[in-house]
């Protein structure tokens, strides 16, 4: 963005010559938004450290993601790859590290656009299901990029579903090696990032088999390309796996293997061992291979859920006071379309949102680390719970949050649509969260079978594990607000849910019914799935709406910036009941009067939010940088750099594209124009960078 | 074909050809729809490369020549009828976007009711023939939907006798039109007409923005593409400004209102007949919606049947995933809805042209409500629709956000119709308009008649929540028509609070349109409500045209599921109102269960019903015969980023840095 900040329109946030309508909204916030700034980082050192990062990122046009939106998907598989190497390097010299705090920022700043993120999956689960000997041989070269390396489970037919995985890893006594194969189509590793062009080395995860009989799965090493030519292994098939709605950056990937043989020792050997008379030794517990999983889950909500959603609300927060429409009162200007109710109510619940999930960071966190350290420690104790939560949070979050960056886009109209507003490249993002690390529906089952042990437990007086001790308390049974300021009270919202969640997890003992009345087991789950969704949800939503009113009391010693924090938890609370009034309503426990006062208040609180609405997108606090959006910059104009960007696009390069022959109507080849101006534009620059 | 398929087919309970047969119209339709589809499909110059692993510009290139091809071959062959047309474009196309149509679209037919007979001389047959190609500028970039505030300006000289056309700011340049960036040569531009000193509001003029021949822009004009999108790959949406740009008097479209040479401003008849092209331009986008929910079911229902995953019983082999009741309540709702909007679709068009038969009698009384209502249908059609079709994609788990699925194509390709034409929400509030309307009416003592003469029996007030508590029992779940009155009697309530509350503001002293803005949230769910309860009434009413007995039972259960399954989703309403009782709810929750797995066995049946072409649908997951895998590897061979063994990313970035990292 180099260039764009010479022609006087494209600026930081740094500098300041801001469009009136949203400077207006700047000047009346009701609350110090560097103080929220600094609440949301988790302190003002880390802004501080956040903020020297992104302005060494953002001062190298090498870092620059401009071109992005009109990039091919090799060009911006080759860009990728270009910025994570030259980052590599910056990060040396810089004397940041892997483990330190200031890649987090790197990848927030480059909105996750960086090519080897899997590499890093490949060194955790060397680390985690590694032997000390593995762990030294291979960590090394790793770390140096001396092998680039991938995770490849997943395959064309198989995903969330392990045992299903179908591709062999044989153990010969004779020769001491492992064959691998791909025994059909549908065992073909399919989806793992920086495999269809990057990667040298890859985690295979494949069935074992000695003498004849199968292990189950395990993880081996496997070198795919030459480390000289790159050229693929011989017995490799390896390739891209084509174009998707977003991540094209990434060079995801097919593996096919036949009748490759690595040596004994390739295999990871932490847990499970074969001796070299084709003995399987088991030692300890796997139990420790769920946790990569559940880390590989809170770390993707961090780093690529949850800020999507922040910056959608930025983009189309912004926008909605800078664009105007139609007239509210005869004679004044148009308005702004944030003073709209419908607009208000498209985006603010979902400002509400985004703070929600925000704070579910370190209630998440907390609860992981606790679990880490005793898992650590062999006690395995806390683990389906762990897994439970993580797996309901993980689901709940990425479908808001990919819904809400889809209304985000529509809110902002047509100019929502255009690739420039940077909204597309988000919602794309998102939707992919939906499916993977686990398929959503499948992972609330998951929730939902622990909450029905849980109520089981409940029955039988056993312990209940913390998140679910509500499952015990007694039911109020009917909502005791009289009023609708009354519904602004936490204990009387927090009831509602903690109410609407015990009765949708009770609801699941139809379940037991079923099983009694003779249906199987597995029949019976199958016939109450639908039922046991709606359960894990209700469950993961009174946590989360739990977990903000918390958050609210915590902030006591910041009156104003809990005022406005409890606004917006109230929203959140509220506009949850006003859209699932069915559930409140049910069997009575909150009255049709009470939902009318719920309206009310809620109705109200857009109102009220709507004053603080842009300071709280600003106390986000995303660069224009890594927003990379004509609609959402700082200083809000949109207009001018919707205009100038679009004239940047490949194809305005010819201005001529159709020509006429008597009259005939004729195509004209573009091939050589567009081959000549990819050249000159598409890396401005190549030349200083290297 | 795949196994699994073959089974699905074989123990359907109905011919899904006599379904397709009324979903086209009758058997003559559906023939003489194959015919022109098997022209395009077997004509060779119609074949191009997976558009998947084109660039843009390429894209754009592929669709201009193929449209090209296309006008070429309609006239050819004397394919005239516009449904026929449609058959032949979309065939060509895949449903998508092309650069000529704002041309043939919007241009040529704005000429042929807009332009007089001496402006049609000079400009029909040169843009028939392709030599004049034009757009429609309408849509500024600071302005869409609210067409008044457009700042284009259009200023008469009597000197020369020409208008002077100017984009006084930037939210002033025309931005969006297609087929302006690129292709056309002339637009059509609606400005603001100044005359002797008056604005004399909104007007289109015929303005050249490029020189024929070299296609190089004519001084004054600046256009160009607006850049990359969601999607609409091959359309080049374009920008268009003009500065102190002349064009002669002639140049205005003035079958209507008109300049005189002097300056002097002559006031258009009637502006009714615009209606008339909305109204039409609706039809089409609700039976867009129906046509690409029908593309997204059809491919995540088939995938369903060939994908295995996991078990239900421990140790038989990995069931079909349509076999899993979580995935059967995301894919047979959306099936339903998707059956259910093409019955929209078909209503809307043929009281369409019911009515336009009337207008050329001169009898436009029925047009002002049909053009309040399909604004309703069109936003909430196309919001469920555009839903539906990512809820079908993350239903196909990770294989749905490849491209080979084509999902994600259909989605860009769908979801700007939620803005465009009328962005949904001013859509929903303009239909609002009408039932407050209506509903000031009826409590004035007049009737109204037509779609909302249900809101007679509100006559003097009467419908107090106590009251209709007293009617819970009258609801018969399992009786189509019963839950019609179900859905009525909600739309009814949120009309009712919607006008009250409206009144309750305005009491408050407040201006028209602040207590409008005030209320708009309870507006937009009166329309919602209004427009739910039209969908599951057409629904309804298309059973008892249908004759097969074996094809009416398979219709009645999706008819009743998609009028519970709304229950289910809004339970909240109808308790609130006290339509239905707690037990009632229940129940709905089982019945909705029970019938998921009453359609099960005739889920591919019913896509396979949609008839449509794998090449139209261009889709590796929702192929006809199944082949899914094998196919999805030779999709991905052709990947632009397996062109070479070694990527050149490697040899230029990664080698040179690699050892000293």
């Amino acid at each position: 963005m180099a260039q764009w900040n010479r022609s006087g329109y494209f600026r930081s946030s740094g500098s300041r010559d801001v469009n009136p309508d949203l400077e207006t909204e700047r000047q009346t916030a009701s609350f110090s938004v560097e103080r929220l700034t600094a609440i949301l980082d988790g302190g003002a050192d880390n802004t501080r450290t956040r903020r020297a990062v992104e302005a060494v990122i953002h001062s190298e046009p090498g870092f620059s993601r401009e071109n992005q939106y009109f990039q091919s998907q090799n060009e911006r598989y080759e860009a990728a790859v270009r910025r994570s190497v030259y980052l590599k390097e910056k990060m040396h010299q810089m004397g940041w590290t892997e483990d330190g705090p200031e890649i987090k920022y790197c990848y927030r700043a480059l909105g996750g656009d960086l090519a080897f993120n899997v590499h890093r999956v490949f060194k955790n689960s060397i680390l985690a299901l590694g032997t000390d000997e593995q762990i030294a041989k291979w960590i090394p070269l790793a770390d140096k990029y001396h092998i680039i390396g991938t995770y490849a489970q997943t395959e064309l037919g198989h995903g969330t579903f392990l045992r299903g995985l179908e591709t062999t890893a044989i153990f010969d006594i004779s020769t001491q090696e492992f064959t691998l194969n791909t025994p059909k189509i549908s065992a073909m590793k399919w989806w793992p990032g920086d495999l269809g062009r990057s990667a040298t080395h890859a985690v295979v995860f494949a069935q074992l088999y000695i003498k004849g009989k199968c292990y189950g799965l395990h993880a081996f090493i496997l070198q795919i390309r030459s480390l000289r030519d790159h050229s693929p292994a011989p017995g490799v098939i390896v390739g891209d796996i084509g174009p998707k709605m977003n991540f094209e950056h990434i060079d995801n990937g097919y593996l096919m293997l036949q009748n490759i043989n690595i040596p004994r020792e390739n295999m990871l050997s932490r847990f499970s061992q074969v001796l070299p008379d084709g003995t399987y030794v088991k030692r300890g517990s796997d139990k420790i291979n769920y946790l990569t999983m559940i880390m590989t889950r809170v770390h993707i909500l961090w780093t690529e859920v949850i800020p999507t959603l922040l910056k959608a609300c930025t983009i189309a927060t912004r926008y909605s006071v800078v664009r105007r429409q139609s007239k509210l009162n005869p004679g004044d200007p148009e308005a702004k379309i944030l003073d709209y109710q419908t607009q208000q109510q498209k985006l603010l619940p979902l400002l509400a949102t985004a703070y929600a999930f925000h704070f579910m960071n370190a209630y998440v966190n907390e609860f992981y680390n606790k679990g880490y350290t005793e898992i650590r420690q062999e006690n395995f104790d806390s683990l389906p719970e762990l897994h439970a939560l993580t797996a309901g949070i993980k689901a709940i979050i990425t479908e808001y949050c990919t819904a809400g960056a889809e209304v985000c886009l529509r809110a902002c109209g047509g100019h929502g649509y255009s690739a420039l507003s940077g909204l597309p490249f988000l919602y794309t993002k998102l939707a992919a969260s939906c499916t993977y690390e686990g398929e959503n529906t499948v992972l609330f089952l998951q929730t939902a079978r622990f909450l029905v042990k849980c109520l089981a437990a409940v029955h039988s007086g056993q312990p209940i594990p913390p998140s679910a001790t509500y499952l015990s308390s007694v039911d109020s049974g009917k909502c005791q607000a009289r009023t609708s300021a009354d519904f602004l009270k936490p204990d009387i919202y927090a009831e509602a849910y903690r109410h609407r969640a015990t009765r949708s997890v009770k609801s699941t003992t139809k379940l037991q019914g079923l099983v009694q009345s003779g249906a199987e087991q597995h029949e019976a789950w199958n016939q109450c799935t639908v039922q046991l969704v709606q359960a894990a949800k209700a469950h993961c939503h009174y946590i989360v709406v739990k977990n903000f009113i918390d958050t609210v009391e915590k902030l006591r010693n910041e009156a104003e910036i809990q005022k406005i924090v409890k606004h917006l938890c109230d929203l959140f609370a509220l506009h949850g009941i006003f859209s699932n009034t069915g559930d409140f309503l049910y069997a009575g426990y909150i009255s049709g009067d009470q939902i009318d006062m719920v309206t009310a208040s809620y109705l109200d609180l857009l109102a009220v939010i709507r004053n603080d609405a842009v300071p709280l997108v600003d106390a986000f606090d995303f660069t224009d940088e890594s927003l990379n959006s004509a609609l959402g910059s700082y200083d809000g104009h949109v207009y001018q750099r919707l205009y100038e960007w679009a004239q940047k696009s490949p194809t305005n390069k010819q201005v001529r594209t159709v020509g006429y022959c008597h009259g005939m109507w004729r195509v004209r080849a573009l091939h050589t124009h567009f081959l000549l101006f990819t050249m000159t534009f598409s890396h401005p620059g190549d030349q200083k960078i290297y | 074909m795949n196994e699994d398929l073959r089974r699905e087919r074989d123990s359907a309970s109905f011919n899904p050809e006599l379904l397709t047969h009324i979903l086209d119209g009758g058997a003559e339709r559906t023939q003489r729809r194959k015919e022109i589809e098997a022209l395009v499909l077997n004509d060779p110059d119609f074949q191009h490369e997976d558009l998947n692993f084109l660039s843009r510009s390429q894209r754009y290139e592929e669709a201009i020549r193929k449209s090209a091809l296309m006008v070429v071959k309609l006239r050819k062959y004397g394919i005239a009828d516009p449904d026929e047309i449609c058959w032949f474009k979309r065939c060509v196309h895949h449903g998508r976007a092309e650069p000529l149509d704002l041309h043939l679209g919007m241009f040529l037919p704005t000429l042929l009711t807009q332009a007089t007979l001496e402006q049609q001389d000079r400009f029909f047959m040169p843009a028939w023939n392709l030599e004049i190609i034009g757009s429609y500028a309408q849509t500024e970039m600071g302005h869409g939907t609210h067409l008044r505030g457009l700042e284009t300006t259009a200023t008469y000289d009597p000197a020369t006798q020409e208008f002077i056309l100017n984009s006084p700011t930037v939210t002033s340049i025309k931005w969006w039109p297609g087929g302006l960036g690129k292709t056309s040569n002339h637009a059509i531009v609606l400005a603001q007409l100044y005359t002797q000193g008056q604005c004399k509001g909104l007007h289109a003029f015929i303005v050249p923005i490029r020189q024929l021949g070299t296609h190089e822009p004519l001084p004054g004009i600046t256009v160009g593409d607006i850049g990359p999108k969601f999607g609409y790959d091959e359309m080049d949406n374009g920008y268009l400004k003009m500065d102190n740009f002349r064009i002669p008097r002639e140049n205005m479209l003035m079958k209507y209102a008109k300049i005189e040479p002097d300056g002097t401003y002559v006031k258009p008849v009637s502006d009714k007949l615009t209606y008339g092209t909305m109204v039409f331009i609706r039809s089409i986008i609700v039976g867009d919606s129906a046509r690409s929910l029908s593309k997204a079911c059809t491919i995540a229902i088939r995938y369903s049947s060939v994908r295995h995953q996991s078990e239900l019983k421990p140790g038989d082999p990995e069931p079909q995933i349509l076999d899993y009741q979580t995935q059967q309540y995301k894919l047979f709702p959306l099936l339903a809805t998707a059956y259910a909007f093409h019955f929209v679709g078909a209503y809307i068009k043929m009281t369409y042209h019911r009515i336009t038969g009337d207008i050329n009698e001169g009898d436009l009384s029925e047009l002002p409500e049909l053009h309040a209502l399909t604004a309703g249908l069109k936003a909430f059609t196309s919001w469920i629709a555009n839903a539906g079709i990512e809820e079908c994609r993350m239903a196909c788990g990770g294989h749905g956000y490849s491209r080979c699925s084509g999902l994600p194509d259909i989605y860009v390709t769908f979801t700007p119709c939620c803005t465009y034409e009328g962005e949904n929400t001013v859509m929903m509030l303009q239909t609002a308009r009408f039932l407050i309307k209506s509903y000031t009416q009826v409590c004035s003592g007049q009737l109204v008649s037509g779609m909302v003469s249900y809101l007679n029996d509100l006559s003097g007030q009467h419908i107090q929540p106590q009251q209709v508590a007293a009617r819970p029992t009258a609801v018969h779940i399992n009786d189509p028509a019963s839950l019609v009155e179900a859905y009525k009697l909600r739309a009814s309530r949120f009309v009712e609070v919607a006008a009250k509350n409206l009144q309750a503001e305005l009491n408050r002293r407040k201006s028209q349109e602040d207590a409008w803005n005030r209320t708009s949230v309870d507006l937009v769910r009166a329309s919602e409500a209004h427009c739910h309860y039209v969908v599951v009434k057409l629904f309804t009413t298309q059973l008892s045209e249908i004759n097969d007995a074996a094809v009416h039972a398979v219709m009645n259960n999706l008819c009743l599921l998609y009028a519970l399954y709304g229950i289910s989703k809004h339970t909240g309403d109808f308790l609130q109102a006290g339509i239905l009782t707690d037990a009632q709810v229940t129940q709905v929750y089982q019945r909705v269960k029970e019938l998921l797995a009453a359609i099960r066995p005739n889920a591919v049946a019913l896509v396979d019903a949609f008839d449509f072409h794998d090449n139209c649908l261009a889709s590796v997951l929702g192929r006809y015969d199944g082949n899914i895998y094998e196919n999805m590897f030779e999709w991905a061979k052709k990947s632009p980023l397996n062109k070479t063994e070694v990527h050149e990313a490697f040899h230029k970035h990664l080698k040179p840095k690699q050892a000293k990292l």
